[in-house]
Parts: C-alpha cells; structure tokens; sequence
C-alpha cells in the first residue's frame, strides 16, 4: 500500500489505523516524500497506538544526532508531535539538546516543541522555563517569534524572563518573520502596562509646561520650576520610559505590513500604549484593511467600534470610508452602522444622516432595521437634530413595510421619553397605527407609551384598551404584558372609563398559559384593585405606575469592550476566551527600569555563534552573504540615517561595530564560542550595577580606547548620583546641566570593562594612541564650570568630571607620518559646537613634528568641497617646532552629508592632499534638554521629520539630523 | 493556536480535515452548519462562531469554507489571515483553489498544511520556501513521477528558512535576467442617483515577476511619492529606507509575487472614466417594470474601456427580465436577484444600451427603491492616479556577477 492512499484516507477522516504497524516499518525509508507521509500517518495515530509508536523513536533519536541540521530539526518536530507520555524524558532531554544547538533553525524547532511537550506532560513546566528562558536570551530573529509563543503558552505570567530581552526583542521585531510579530506584539504590549506609566495620565500639566519650556532658556527654566513647585509636587510631570518609546517606534513601521495580523497587533498596541497625541497614525493603517477581505473587514470593524468611542477624533477623517456599499455582507454594513454612529457629531450629523436616509431603502431589512436605531442613536446624542430625526422616523412610520415601522416605532418610544409634552400628536399618531403593525415589539412599544402618556391623549387611551382587550387572546406575551400594564394605568388615572375594562384584562390574564401573565394580573390586581384587606401599597399605587421614569440611554454596545486586549478573541466575542491573560492595568509607579539593561558581553557571543555556525555554507559565496548578514542585520539596518538614535537607545551600535571587525576574522569558531559562553555565563551573575555600567559600555565601546585615571570610588559616587537622578525626576530636572556628563564619564568607566572584553579576542580594538592625554579644547566651558558648582554636588565628582579628558575620542588619521615626511596629523570630532558658525562640526586636529627641524605656516588650501559645504580654516600656525605638537579647531560644515571634505594641508615647504570624511555621528550637535524641552522638541521631530520627507529640501534637512541628535542625547542621559 | 482545519464546500459536504495537536472529532462542524444555516448567504456566516469548547474561526474563498477549530484565546485576524494565505498557496500550486483540484491533489495538499502549521504554528508560510520543499505540480512532472516514481517532494531540503531572508530561495539562476513591474490601479466610487461623486478613492497594487539570479537588492523610485496616501508592503521591503527616503529597496522573492499596495484617496483627483444613463421604474399596477441603462464614456484620456461589466442588484420581487442589449450579453439569475451585463469593449461612437422590460411578482407591492448598479471595468495603460506618472526606475544595488554580466530589466507598467 502507497503511504499516499493512507494519508488520503487520513484527510477524509476515514480510520486507517488499523494499517499502523505497516506503516510504521516505513519510517526508516530513504525515499523523503515516503518519509514525510509516514511521519504525517505516525502523528496522527501514535496516540492510540502508543506501543507501536515507540518502535519509531530509536529513528528519530538517531535523526537528532545528524551533522544536517535540517534533519536534526525535522527529528525533533515529529518526535515532540507523537504524544505519548512514556517519551516525556526523551523529549525533555532532545528539547534542551536542540536548545543549546548551533543552529538557529534546530533552536526554533526546539522553541516549538516546547508547548506540545507541556501540554503533553503539565508537570514538565518548571524544566521548560528554563529551556524558554535560554531561548528567550537567542539573539537570532528565527527563534524569537516561536519562543516568544512557547513564552505565551507555557509561562505567560513569568514576565520576569522578558526585562533583560525587552530591548533585543524591540530592535529584532523587524526582522522577525510576521506570525513571530504578532505573537511578540501581544505579548509586549502586556509587558509594558507592567513596567511603565501611563502616557496619557497628566497630558493637561505637561501641555502647560512644555509650553512654557520651549522658550526658555536653561536658566528662565530653573525659575519656572522654582515658581510652580506646588503644581510639580503635586503631579509629577510625566516622562516617557526611553524603552517604551523604543516600542512604540519601532513597531509603527510595522503599520505598513502587508499581514493584516500584524497591523492590527500595532494599532493596538499603540491604542493601549501611546500617548494620545500619537494614537491617530494607526487609523489610516486600519482603514486600509478595510478594504481587505470580509473577514478581515469584520474584525478590523469590531475594533475599530470600540476604539471609535474612546477616541472618536481619530477616525473623523476617514468618515467616509466607514460608508456602506451595497455589496458589502450584512454583518460588515451593521458593523460600519456601529461605527458610523460612534463618529457622529454635531458638525457631521448631516451627512451621516443623508446617509442612513439612504440606507433606509435598502433591500437588506436586517439592516434597515440597525439603520433606524442608528439614527435613534443619533437623536439621542445629539441634541440638535433630535427632532430632526424624530420627524424623519416619523414620516417612516407611513412606510410601506412593517418592519420598517415597527423599528420606527421603537426607536420613537424610546426618544418620545426624552420630551414626551411636546410630541403628543404624534402619539396620537401611533396609537392609530396599532391596527395595523402586527410586529410584537412594535406593538407593544406603543401601547406602552399610550400607558406612559396617558394623560396627554386622554381620550384615545381607553379606546385603544378597548380594542386590545378584544384581541388580548390573540396577542404575543410581550404585548399582552404591555396591555396589562396599560389596564393598570388607566385605571389608575382615570378609573371610571376603564374600571370595567381593566377587570375584563385581569381576569382574561389570569387564566392565560403563561405564568408571567399570570402572575402579573395577579399582583397588579391586589396593587390597584381596592379590596377589604388591601395592605399599604395600594396607596402607592399611583406613584409606582406613574412615577416619572428615566429615559433610556442608547449607547453602543460596544462601550466596555476595551478592558479586553484589542484584537484578541476574547474582545470579540466580548466573553473570556480561554488562555486570555488580561491586560494589565497602569502601574503608579514605575518598576526599576534598569532590571532591562544588559551586558554587553552577551552581545559578542551572539556575534560569534552567528558567524560560527558549521556545515551552513557548502559554498563560500553563501558564506560570505551570511557574514555579510551579520555585519548588517537584514532590515533593521537603516542605511546611515538611523544608526546614531539606535547606537542611542539600545547600545547595539557599538557592538554592531565589534561585530563587524570580529566578522572578518578567521578564528577558531569552535574554540570562540566556548570561551564566549564561559564569560557569558560569569557575566551573568553579575549584579545590577555592572550591568548598567555595561551599558553605557556599550555606547562608548565603539570608541573607547585605553584610559588613564580613574577610580573605584569615583565610579560608585557618579554611579549614585545618577540613581538619584533617576528616582526623583525633580532632582533631575535641577541636575539637567550636570548629567551632560554621563557620556564621557562612561567612557572612563569603561576602561575596566574594555580591559575585561580583551580578554576576548577583541584585538580589532583601536590601539591607543600614543597621545590621548591631549585635551581637546576645554570640555566644560567656564560658565558651565560654575554652573555645576552651584548645584549641591561635591568635588570629588566635579574633579574628575573637569578633568575628563576626551581620550576616548577617536582619533582619524589625517597624515601620516612617513607620507606627510615627519609631519603627522591626526584628527577628532570634538563633539563641542563649533563657535564661529553654529551649523559647522567642529573638526579637531593635531599636528605633529616628527622632524628635526621646524616646520612653518602650516595652513589650509584649496578646498575642494561638494556643492553647499563650507569649511571654517584655523587660523595659520607659524612655527611648529621639532618635536611639538599643537592642536587646532577647524569648522565643516558636511551639509549632513558623509561626503568628504578634500582640501591640502601646506607647509611652507610641501602640500599634501587630505580628506576629511565624517562618520555619521560625528555630524550631531549635541544640545542639552530638560525633559520638556525634549517632549517639545520630540514633537517638532516628528513634524519636521513629515516635512522632511515631503519636501527633503536642504534646510530641513539638517533640523531634522539636529533633532535627532536631541533624541539620541537625552536618552544617553537618561540611561 | 490553531488546532484543526476542516474544508468544507458550498453544499455542505466536508471533504478535508487535518489536525495538528490531537484529533477534534469533525461533529465539531456541526455548530458551524448551523449557523451558516441561518446567515442563508455564504457571506454572512460570521467569522468568529463560539462553542462550547472550542471557537471555530472560518473564511469563506472559491466556494470552499475554511473552518479552523481554535482552544484557547489567539488573535482572530492571525487566523483569518493564515486561512488566506492557504487558500493563496493552493491557489499558487493548482492554479485555482476550488473543491476538485483539492480533492485532486489531496497527498499535496496534506504536505503543505504540514509544512504551513507545526503544532498550530505557522512555520513556513512564503511559497519560496514551500516550493522547494514541496514542488508544485505539473502534467510533466506528474508523468515522470508516475514513469519513474519518484515524488513532488523535493530531494534538497530549502535553504530559504535559515537565512535571513527567508522569503528567497538561494541559488537561483536565470540566463536572461529579467524583473516585470505590473502596476493595477481600482477606483472605488460611490456615485449618487445624479452622478455626483459621493466617495471615490484609488487601490493600487504593484505585482513583480522578478527572474534575477543570486541576490538582487533592487530600489524603486517613485516620481512622486506624495501621491501615495497609505502604502503597505511585501515583507522584503525595508521600511526604515521608505520612512527617510521614499525609496523602495528590497531583495525580491523568487518569482511572482505583489511588492505593495498603495492607495490614493484625493477625491478631486479621481475621474470617472464612464457615464451610466440608467432609468429603471416599476410600474403601480400590472406587476411590471421597464429598464434603460446607457453607458458611455467620460474621461478615458484617449484610452479605450474595456471589460466593461454592469451588475444590477434586483429587488427581490423582479422575477425576470427581457432585455435587448445593443452590445454585449446580459443574464438575469432569478435565485440571487443579480443582473449581469457583458458589454465588453465599449465604443465610443455607438454607445451600448439595455433596455426591455422586468416581470415583477404579481400582488407584491412595488420595489421601494431603485436597485444599485456597480460598473467594473478595465483600462489598460493608463493609471487613474495620473500624476503618479511614468514614474518607476529601478536600480539595481547588487546584481550577481552571473551568465550575462549586465543584468537586463524590463519594464512593463500598467
């Protein structure tokens, strides 16, 4: 028998279990399509044939073992799919196994086994946290979607694993494949109501504030907070957690996917995340799978009717793409109804309503009939058209279809309610039509506001009594409740007309089928009826029957639907689904934010398990495409732009720089890996200190170079200081002019790090240069000296702090000694603003004689520049003595550009040809922020950065690049 | 995750299951039936169908419903969107996705769903990658596999998976060297009864061929990229390069497949390339009804219409028509109450028209409203959004050194 026929019976759902053993002998086959299906055949009946099942393992187990990792991954896949409990410990042991593989893709596979092995065996839950934890520490896309799904069904309350993966996982989002997306979407969304606060939780202070902030200077700032410190005490003006803003941009371009999963998982995140001013860029991207299939559609729909009553401005302006057309299914024109309601408002209710007008002669009367209560819906929220409305529902009255009147009728009742004096005619109006409408609810509704209003149609209610005591019989429960009631008032009101006729009601009731009818002949009969024995209520008769009832609310039934995730079945179906984790809610203060930070050191393994991985590349021209890979991770790369707010936010643009030098080596891959692990793992014992020193590590690692001193104590009061900044953000509001700091004094920090990573074979690493002593230019400017000295800080931290000598610049050769023929030249971005000419970097450079005689007028000449550079010369050096050096600053302006600045150095004897070329980085101003100043200027980041791209004229340009220096500074800060 | 999948046709019958946790008896389906009992249209069986147990999450595509069984709380769009990309694989491999060539090809079909979903996950979802583990199949390869037995299942296994491009297969090698830009465009309007323009918006989409061997890393430009309002992308772009420099760069997949889709919402931008004269009136007595619809162009800019279609949506009581069409053929479907006129090409110097007369159901009262028409129709080359213009270049970042050392691109737009 071919494997085929069985698996073709297996997808009728015929049984062919009875063919196991036969099967089975297959399983050691070479033919791979034979293989395959035998593998599909052993999945689906090993369970009930588990003895059998077992004779196939020894396959899989030798499978594990193959120098192809494809086979090794594909082993591991169906052995963890056959569900049988003896092979629990051997599944256990392959999972952890393929954990630790060298092969991302058996890594995944294990990632995926996870979840079938825990709802195999529930008690193997603590050994697989682990084997999730390790995974979770994967630094490759491939796994992190599917251990982030293992994460979600095995453990999902652990969130403790996430904090030191929160970073990776948002910069590698991009490149994760789109269900990996979704899945880590989610579940981070869920992280961040834990760690940070609420954005939108004093929107009002900030606004005020920031107002204010934009103008000031340092200084005027300094009153301003000193003028209001009531306010600030009593709200803490909100500052976005660094790595919430990390989320949230890097998950916005994923609005732009093509999988309607995973735009969806951005909008809402960015619903429950963002601060209000940002929620909006999700709504074009939602209105855009409206156009998608219908069930797409109706989802999107059933989301965005709840979004629509929170944040109902969002979606004004693609008002009309929420208009139905004819072709659309019921269920999507009900929904878009929903949502067109939620959005009307006093200056769009005319449209909507010519629109529901329209709407109301459809063919589809389910529609019709949700049209009428849109327009109810409407009416009641809107003051101003209510009559409007009611006249029109009046005029459908005299429709030709009953189901159109009778949800007329409906939806008048429930508005009549709201200003039942002045609408008596139409009343009146209605009370005639009870001979017609034949619509149970319809007619009860009327005859309901016949009781009600009693009084304003006097002489038409006890005829209408009349005529429904004749056809009481006849009537639906729900009307002849209504007559009931309506007998009862009557009575109450005016008893000599209709005294005879109520009794006839009640005593047709009391005898009717149903008990509720019963029951409530009977108790309304003891409530009016005066008897001998009638207790004390009767007295109140009137006023319970006539007491002045409150109108009905109209609202959308999807009010309270937001306390679900968005986007989750639970939302839906508007019930828990199973497995729902519930979203939780704002913490009041924010949890320790350095629990995320990392060691940096984690960051060079992943470098070398990427580039080590065996027996991938049978060709050396795929080798060389995955180390390119590795250089640049595929698409989160950014070509330039970019790197310096990503270097900013996560640190990993100084290893991504270690990655590369370290790429190109030829190392014993076996040998590197392990050693890297070794630290990896010592490393990780490390406490929270090290790690946040490892990471302003990183930020400067890409430039750090040896250094000189710098001592342990000195550290730890720098280290303290800044915790303080942290945890009060009013001292930090003071501190602001001392914390511009935290970069270079990192980099001394680092030298004890950077001597440690030697150990590696990181001997890529710049060679110090024999002068870095040299300072360039004063760091701290005089004024910035006495500001500082102000501020309540001790001199032990200020000493070093003035003495920082920015060694850790890196230095670019200009001239080399030999060619320049004992001049040397050498240069750095000094990183300060260049005087003269603000838009100019500041270039600074250090000659040096190496001859033995002097060398005179040292200048610049003949700059040759790309169009719109300019270049500030320093001013002529005389005389260079033998054996001296001396520095100079000149200013370039590169026009945001990395072209390279040419010009020739000349002496008085030579000219030699140089180039200037900046890295990207180099071309910031760094400028400093208080926080509000910086949430100002953030929004004037995303304003110019639109501009930017619609115009991309040149100005704009370079304030878009200054901006982003703000960015990327103030997080440096914060960290 | 998603737990089980039943195919199940029009008629009701179910003709696929797979599973990929433990078995669902297929009774599940039962709570499925019945609500599709009761939406009466295909169309209005809702998505999402709660049951005790489970939650069955479906799509309805090419007559077939897909009925996925899900246990326990998954976003529905992640379903709903892997059901559709089945139904695109299907449709990739056989051509078409509908009940016989599923039946037809069942032991491949089977395979994929394999190798789509481990444990209720998607694993590989891009037809790059299932098209080297699985080939699609052809009559060739169908009678060299039955001659020489050997499968569609292919030997190598794909490499795609591992790399960090996981849509491309590697190694792939053409001698001519060639990448197809198709540009379609769809306006969507809604006219009122004067032909006033209530809503009008532009879908585009941009489909590739590309054939270049080994790695190509392409950019495409656009002439003016303000234009575009929303853009959505095939997951080879990179987004971060579109954001700062509204360039498209990307390494394509092998083969077919649609790059973005954009779409343009200016309203006074849109011109409507026909006209439709339409006067249908149902008459107070003698249960009948007349119908005059005339169709010409408007602002075609030189181009001819083609394909041009108009969809009438009776009332329920019309019960036949009889019609005489100057151009095309019509057809009344008296079940589903839809007209359907084929006009074809339209001529601009003798304007197409239908006119005759409808038979209504006798003693019902007359149809309050007129029925809606929709108009499809085709233009070729020529794109709605005008100013978006003759705007593609492609640059070529990296093209292999491969059989011809300059690769050549040809470009068809629109």
């Amino acid at each position: 028998d071919s494997p085929k026929n069985k698996n073709s019976m297996i997808a009728r759902g015929k049984n062919a279990s009875d063919l196991f053993p036969a099967v089975v002998k297959n399983v050691a086959c070479k033919n791979i399509e034979v293989k395959k299906l035998v593998y599909v055949y052993l999945v689906r009946y090993a369970e009930e044939q588990q003895d059998l099942a077992l004779l196939s393992i020894s396959t899989f187990q030798r499978g594990l073992k193959d120098p192809n990792q494809l086979i090794r991954a594909s082993a591991l896949r169906v052995l963890s799919s056959i569900r049988v409990t003896i092979i629990v410990p051997i599944m256990m042991l392959a999972i952890k196994e393929a954990a630790s593989d060298m092969s991302p893709y058996v890594r995944k596979t294990a990632a995926h086994a996870i979840p079938k092995l825990h709802s195999l065996d529930p008690e193997q839950k603590d050994q697989l946290i682990e084997v999730i934890e390790k995974l979770l520490a994967d630094k490759t896309t491939l796994v992190a979607g599917s251990v982030v799904m293992a994460f979600e069904e095995v453990c999902p309350d652990r969130i403790d694993l996430i904090h030191k993966n929160y970073r990776k996982l948002c910069n590698l989002l991009i490149d994760v494949e789109e269900w990996g997306q979704v899945v880590i979407i989610n579940m981070l969304t869920r992280y961040a109501r834990t760690q940070f606060l609420n954005p939108n939780v004093n929107e009002s202070l900030l606004e005020e504030n920031s107002e204010k902030a934009f103008y000031a200077s340092d200084d005027e700032e300094e009153e301003d907070k000193k003028a209001e410190p009531a306010t600030l005490a009593k709200r803490k003006p909100y500052v976005m957690d660094p790595d919430h803003r990390l989320l949230l941009r890097n998950t916005k371009p994923l609005l732009q996917s093509r999988n309607a999963a995973v735009v969806m998982a951005v909008a809402q995140l960015y619903f429950h995340l963002a601060p209000k001013a940002e929620v909006g860029i999700i709504a074009k991207a939602l209105v855009r799978l409206m156009r998608s299939h219908s069930e797409v559609q109706y989802v999107v729909l059933q989301n965005v009717a709840t979004m629509s009553i929170k944040r109902r401005g969002m979606f004004e302006p693609y008002l009309k793409s929420f208009y139905i057309r004819s072709t659309d299914p019921t269920q999507i024109k009900v929904l878009k109804l929903e949502v067109l309601t939620n959005l009307a408002n006093e200056t769009n209710i005319s449209t909507i309503l010519r629109e529901f007008q329209t709407y109301i002669k459809s063919m589809d009367k389910d529609f019709v009939a949700a049209s009428i209560q849109a327009i109810g819906r409407c009416a009641t929220n809107i003051g101003e058209v209510r009559d409007t409305c009611l006249n029109g529902l009046v005029q459908l009255l005299s429709n030709r279809d009953e189901l159109v009147v009778a949800e007329s009728v409906v939806v008048i009742k429930k508005l009549l309610q709201m200003q039942p004096e002045q609408h008596s005619d139409i009343i009146k109006h209605m009370a005639k039509l009870i001979d017609n409408i034949q619509v149970p609810m319809a007619r009860a509704s009327i005859l309901w506001l016949i009781g009600e209003y009693c009084e304003h149609v006097p002489k038409i209610a006890p005829d209408v009594l009349r005529k429904m005591a004749k056809s009481f019989t006849n009537e639906e429960d729900i009307v002849k409740l209504q007559i009931i009631n309506l007998a009862a008032k009557l009575y109450l009101t005016n008893s000599k007309q209709s005294k005879l006729l109520t009794q006839y009601v009640l005593n047709l009731a009391k005898y009717d089928q149903n008990y509720d009818i019963r029951d409530r002949a009977r108790f309304i009969r003891q409530l009016i009826v005066p008897t001998d024995k009638s207790g004390a209520l009767s007295k109140y008769a009137k006023k319970l029957f006539l007491a002045l009832k409150p109108a009905p609310v109209l609202e959308s039934p999807f009010k309270d639907r937001d306390h679900f995730q968005l986007g989750s079945l639970s939302h839906l179906l508007n019930a828990k689904a199973a497995g729902y984790q519930e979203l939780p809610n704002w913490p009041e203060s924010a949890p320790d934010p350095s629990v995320r930070n990392v060691e940096v050191i984690t960051l060079l393994e992943r470098v070398t398990t990427l580039t080590s991985i065996p027996d991938w590349s049978k060709c050396s021209s795929r080798k060389d495409r995955k180390e390119k890979k590795v250089e640049k991770p595929f698409y989160s790369d950014s070509e330039g732009e970019s790197g310096p707010t990503e270097s900013a936010d996560s640190g990993n643009c100084g290893g991504g720089k270690e990655k590369k030098e370290e790429a190109g080596q030829d190392q014993s891959k076996e040998a590197s890996r392990g050693e890297c692990r070794e630290v990896e793992q010592s490393s990780s014992a490390e406490d929270r200190k090290r790690g946040r020193k490892a990471v302003k590590n990183q930020k400067s690692a890409s430039e750090s170079e040896s250094e000189s001193e710098s001592s342990e104590s000195e550290e730890e009061s720098e280290e303290e200081s800044e915790e303080e900044s942290e945890s009060d953000t009013n001292v930090r509001k003071k501190k602001t002019p001392v914390l511009k700091q935290p970069p270079k004094q990192s980099k001394k920090e680092s030298k004890k790090e950077t001597q440690e990573m030697s150990l590696l074979d990181l001997d890529d690493y710049e060679p110090a240069p024999a002068s870095a002593s040299v300072t360039p230019v004063n760091f701290l400017s005089s004024s910035l000296v006495s500001d500082l000295e102000g501020l309540s800080l001790t001199d032990t931290i200020l000493a070093p702090t003035t003495l920082a000598p920015s060694g850790s610049i890196k230095m670019y050769e200009l001239l080399h000694r030999i060619k320049g023929e004992g001049l040397a030249v050498e240069y750095c971005f000094s990183r300060q603003p260049f005087s003269p000419e603000p838009n100019m970097v500041a270039v600074q450079i250090q000659f040096t004689n190496n001859t033995n005689s002097e060398t005179k007028n040292l200048h610049i000449e003949d700059p040759r520049l790309q169009s719109g550079m300019r270049i500030r010369e320093f001013a002529e050096i005389d005389v260079l003595a033998a054996g001296e050096s001396v520095t100079v600053v000149m200013g370039i302006d590169f026009c945001d550009s990395t072209q390279a600045a040419n010009f020739q150095l000349c002496t008085h004897t030579r000219k030699f040809f140089v180039s200037i070329q900046p890295p990207v980085g180099e071309l910031m101003t760094p400028a400093f922020l208080t926080e509000n100043d910086f949430k100002k200027e953030q929004g004037e980041r995303t304003s110019a950065l639109s501009r930017f791209n619609t115009h991309s004229c040149p100005s704009d340009c370079s304030f878009s690049s200054k901006h982003l220096s703000f960015f990327s500074f103030y997080v440096a800060v914060s960290l | 995750m998603i737990h089980s999948l039943f195919l199940i046709n029009n008629a009701g019958d179910l003709f696929l299951e797979k599973h990929w946790k433990s078995v669902i008896s297929r009774s599940v389906c039962d709570y499925f039936f019945e609500a599709r009992e009761k939406a009466v249209e295909p169309d209005n069986v809702p998505p999402v169908i709660r049951t005790p147990h489970h939650y069955l999450i479906n799509i309805y595509r090419e007559k077939i419903f897909f009925v996925s069984v899900i246990q326990t709380e998954v976003p529905p769009l992640f379903v709903i969107e892997f059901l559709h990309r089945v139904a695109e694989t299907f449709q990739d491999y056989f051509g078409e996705c509908s009940e016989s060539t599923i039946k037809d090809n069942v032991v491949i079909v089977y395979e994929l769903l394999e190798e789509m979903l481990d444990n209720g996950f998607p694993l590989a979802t891009e037809s790059n990658i299932l098209k080297e583990l699985i080939r699609p199949p052809t009559i060739l390869r169908s009678m060299v596999n039955t001659i020489t037995g050997s499968s569609n299942v292919g030997e190598t296994l794909p490499t795609g998976q591992l790399s960090t491009i996981p849509w491309r297969r590697a190694g792939v090698k053409y001698t001519n060297n060639e990448a197809y830009f198709d540009v379609v465009e769809e306006i969507d309007a809604i006219l009122d009864k004067s032909g006033t323009t209530v809503f009008a918006e532009i879908q585009g989409v941009i489909d590739a061929c590309v054939k270049l061997s080994g790695m190509p890393d392409l950019t495409l430009s656009f002439m003016n990229p303000r234009l575009l309002d929303d853009v959505s992308f095939h997951p080879c772009v990179r987004y971060k390069r579109w954001e700062s420099e509204r360039v498209i760069s990307f390494v394509p997949p092998d083969g077919n497949f649609q790059l973005m889709s954009y779409h343009i919402s200016a309203q006074n931008l849109v011109a409507i390339p026909v006209y439709v004269k339409q006067n249908i009136s149902f008459f107070e007595t003698g249960s009948s009804g007349r119908l005059d619809i005339t169709v010409g162009p408007k602002q075609t800019m030189g181009k001819t219409v083609e394909g041009l279609v108009v969809t009438v949506h009776m009332p329920k009581v019309v019960l036949s028509a009889n019609l005489n069409a100057t151009q095309g053929t019509y057809n009344y479907d008296p079940v589903t109450k839809i007209l359907v006129w084929d006009i074809g090409k339209l001529n601009p110097q003798k304007l197409p028209n239908l006119k005759g007369s409808l038979s209504l159901q006798s003693g019902a009262p007359k149809p309050e409203e007129n029925p809606s028409l929709n108009i499809d129709l085709k233009i070729q080359q020529l794109a709605i959004s005008g100013r978006l213009g003759s705007f593609i270049s492609v640059g070529c970042d990296s093209l292999p050194a491969g059989p011809c050392d300059k690769a050549l691109l040809l470009l068809t737009l629109f």
